[in-house]
């Protein structure tokens, strides 16, 4: 186990993941990954191409089953957006919203779709076709439905990936105000710097390895002085780059 | 699973194009192949030039008089005529595509005839873009010409045996307006016995005129046969038709029967394979099978809506068909609803295999697609097209799919021949094995 991990905060957890373990064939895709995540937490999951950021959300969504491992929650109490918006293009933004919430048998289909209308601020936007929405909406439509039977764990799989910058601001607005409600936020992603600004903590995953747990400063902290940088490097992204580096990735 | 059923239909409203697609396309494609198994181009036009001078159309044969145009509508059975003034304009005719061909009678055909020892020749015109055309109005001509040729020999055989009636009983005969008395092998006997009667004992002329008497009596006993002898060379061999196991089954029903599954197998296909194949390309299917739906009760979902709609559009054709084209019997409807639920269910698992394979739902079509023609040519091909070895491989391939045993329970079900139950239930366990074959498709690892 890295050393980093036993940083996880002491609170209650919303989630915990033990050694999580996934092979493809010879392929290691995950090895012992644990982790956990406490009520209104955001916890990013960092990594370079191929190091398993996207298998680690699918199996805790139960996607897909792990080979060995335990999480504490079961998949139907977490609420799952893959990273491609999975709504009907041809039915409507109400539409679509209803149909999952009748799926999920939530108790007030109506309330919750009106509610999920105004937290995504797309009520005027209620009777449009998904298909002639925005790629920045038709997400919201999709963190929307995840949201709809209120998990205490939300999973994003790279939820900001072809969103422009104000699309993704608006985006981040959104997901901030549920973890402010106390969902828990596990999400993955390919910009560290969005992981920096937006996450309590970050996950850094290589080759199917959790490397780090902690916050973005605790990295930064964790990479070695170079050259004339006493404090180290200037910007996370680099912090992070050296960091895979100095671990052999 | 209701929602989601509600979820496919509202998304099939507002594509109307697609919709209009998936049933009028294999609508026609069923009736074009339809029309093709059951009937040629109709009734073929043909042009006839008609030299034969009006006062020539009576001719002698074997004093008996003929007139053609009595063996003109035999020669034109089954075929639409135009008449045409001279061999040229014929010829522009079948050139042009007017008609199909022409048949010219030439001036001296019936003189040939009245000697019965010159064979005329009609001349047949055709036209050259078409090779199938080409033969099948040769093959129509050819019958026609054979018929004709019958009905003639027919009246030569009558003329024959009236001389060989005239030879062994006697009687009149009118020669270059002449009447000759014949006298007749018969009566000939008579005299010849009457007269060695008359003879005395030991008369040497005798043995002679026993001789004679001999064989006036064999011609007599072979010629009275002459009649059955000149039948059997006029028509040597006849033909008597016996339907050994198989189908008594009309060629516009079995059309019917065809048509109908051809449209039930391309809208379940196409239907199934899309529909499931959407739930990818929409990244939904992850979604869903977290828990909302069970991958079983997904599959479930496709086959009932994709076989519900196929079954209403076909049950709606099949009325169409059986009210204004065909005669079909209505008594056994509940079996037409019966067969067509089995083939609907057993296409639409097929298709929900081929929807779990594919990633989009193109790829799914297409795939659909490429995979209708051959198990519905397979399934047609006839016992004896190809040899026995291969016969086996494709009755076997085909009993793989769903088309032949979809094509019998239909034809079972229409015109009450063959069992029902054997290919229902072979429709039941083909239906089973493509949704295993479909849930191992949509396996932990689709989506």
């Amino acid at each position: 186990m890295p050393t980093s991990v036993a940083t996880q905060r002491a609170t209650p957890a919303a989630l915990a993941a033990t050694g999580l373990t996934k092979r493809y064939g010879e392929r290691v895709a995950l090895r012992e990954v644990g982790f956990a995540a406490a009520p209104g937490e955001l916890v990013a999951v960092i990594g370079p191409n191929g190091a398993g950021k996207t298998t680690l959300l699918s199996i805790l969504a139960g996607i897909q089953r792990p080979d060995a491992g335990e999480i504490t929650r079961a998949p139907r109490e977490l609420g799952w957006v893959p990273q491609q918006p999975a709504v009907y293009s041809k039915l409507s933004v109400a539409e679509n919203l209803r149909l999952f919430a009748r799926l999920e048998k939530v108790a007030d289909v109506e309330a919750v779709v009106a509610r999920m209308l105004e937290q995504t601020g797309l009520a005027d936007r209620a009777g449009d076709e998904l298909g002639t929405l925005s790629g920045g909406n038709r997400q919201r439509v999709n963190i929307a439905i995840g949201l709809l039977a209120e998990p205490p764990v939300l999973l994003l799989d790279e939820p900001s990936a072809s969103l422009d910058p104000r699309q993704r601001a608006r985006l981040w607005t959104f997901i901030g105000d549920q973890a402010a409600h106390g969902t828990a936020v596990i999400f993955s992603t390919h910009d560290v710097q969005e992981a920096e600004r937006y996450a309590d903590r970050v996950l850094v995953l290589a080759d199917g390895e959790l490397l780090f747990v902690g916050t973005a400063a605790e990295l930064a902290a964790a990479v070695q002085p170079r050259g004339g940088d006493a404090a180290g490097p200037r910007d996370f992204e680099t912090a992070f780059v050296q960091f895979l580096r100095e671990r052999g990735h | 699973m209701r929602w989601l059923l509600l979820k496919d239909l509202t998304i099939l409203r507002r594509s109307p194009l697609l919709v209009a697609l998936l049933v009028i396309y294999p609508i026609v494609i069923a009736l074009l192949i339809g029309f093709a198994l059951s009937r040629g181009p109709g009734k073929p036009t043909i042009a006839i030039v008609n030299e034969i001078p009006r006062q020539a159309r009576s001719f002698d044969v074997a004093g008996s008089r003929l007139n053609a145009d009595e063996y003109l509508p035999e020669l034109l059975k089954s075929v639409n005529v135009v008449r045409a003034d001279s061999r040229a304009e014929a010829r522009r005719l079948v050139r042009e595509g007017k008609v199909l061909g022409a048949v010219i009678l030439p001036a001296d055909i019936t003189q040939r005839l009245a000697t019965g020892r010159q064979q005329p020749t009609i001349d047949v015109l055709y036209n050259g873009e078409d090779a199938v055309k080409q033969r099948y109005v040769d093959s129509i001509l050819r019958a026609r010409m054979a018929d004709a040729n019958v009905a003639l020999s027919r009246r030569f055989q009558e003329a024959t045996a009236g001389y060989l009636r005239l030879l062994l009983d006697g009687g009149r005969l009118s020669v270059l307006g002449r009447d000759l008395n014949i006298l007749g092998l018969r009566n000939a006997h008579v005299i010849t016995t009457g007269a060695i009667a008359a003879l005395p004992p030991r008369s040497p002329l005798r043995t002679s005129l026993g001789q004679v008497a001999q064989f006036g009596q064999i011609a007599i006993e072979n010629l009275g046969r002459s009649r059955e002898v000149l039948r059997s060379v006029g028509q040597p061999v006849r033909v008597r038709q016996t339907i050994v196991g198989g189908r008594r089954t009309p060629l516009d029903t079995f059309a019917a029967a065809i048509s109908v599954t051809v449209s039930l197998m391309f809208l379940t296909l196409l239907l199934a394979a899309g529909l499931l194949a959407l739930e990818r390309e929409e990244h939904a299917f992850s979604r869903l099978v977290r828990g909302l739906v069970t991958r079983l009760g997904l599959l479930a979902e496709k086959i009932s809506l994709a076989a519900l709609c196929a079954f209403a559009v076909t049950l709606v054709m099949l009325l169409a068909l059986g009210g204004f084209f065909i005669e079909l019997d209505w008594g056994r409807f509940p079996q037409w609803l019966l067969a067509l639920a089995a083939g609907a269910v057993a296409f639409a698992a097929l298709g929900v295999a081929i929807g779990g394979l594919a990633r989009e739902v193109r790829a799914a079509s297409l795939l659909a697609f490429l995979l209708s023609l051959p198990i519905t040519f397979l399934a047609l091909v006839p016992s004896g097209a190809v040899s026995a070895g291969l016969y086996d491989v494709v009755r076997t391939v085909s009993a793989l799919f769903p088309f032949r045993a979809t094509l019998q329970a239909l034809d079972a079900a229409l015109n009450g021949v063959g069992g029902l139950a054997a290919p229902l239930a072979h429709l039941a366990a083909l239906a089973v094995a493509y949704t295993a074959l479909a849930r191992l498709a949509v396996g932990r690892r689709f989506g």
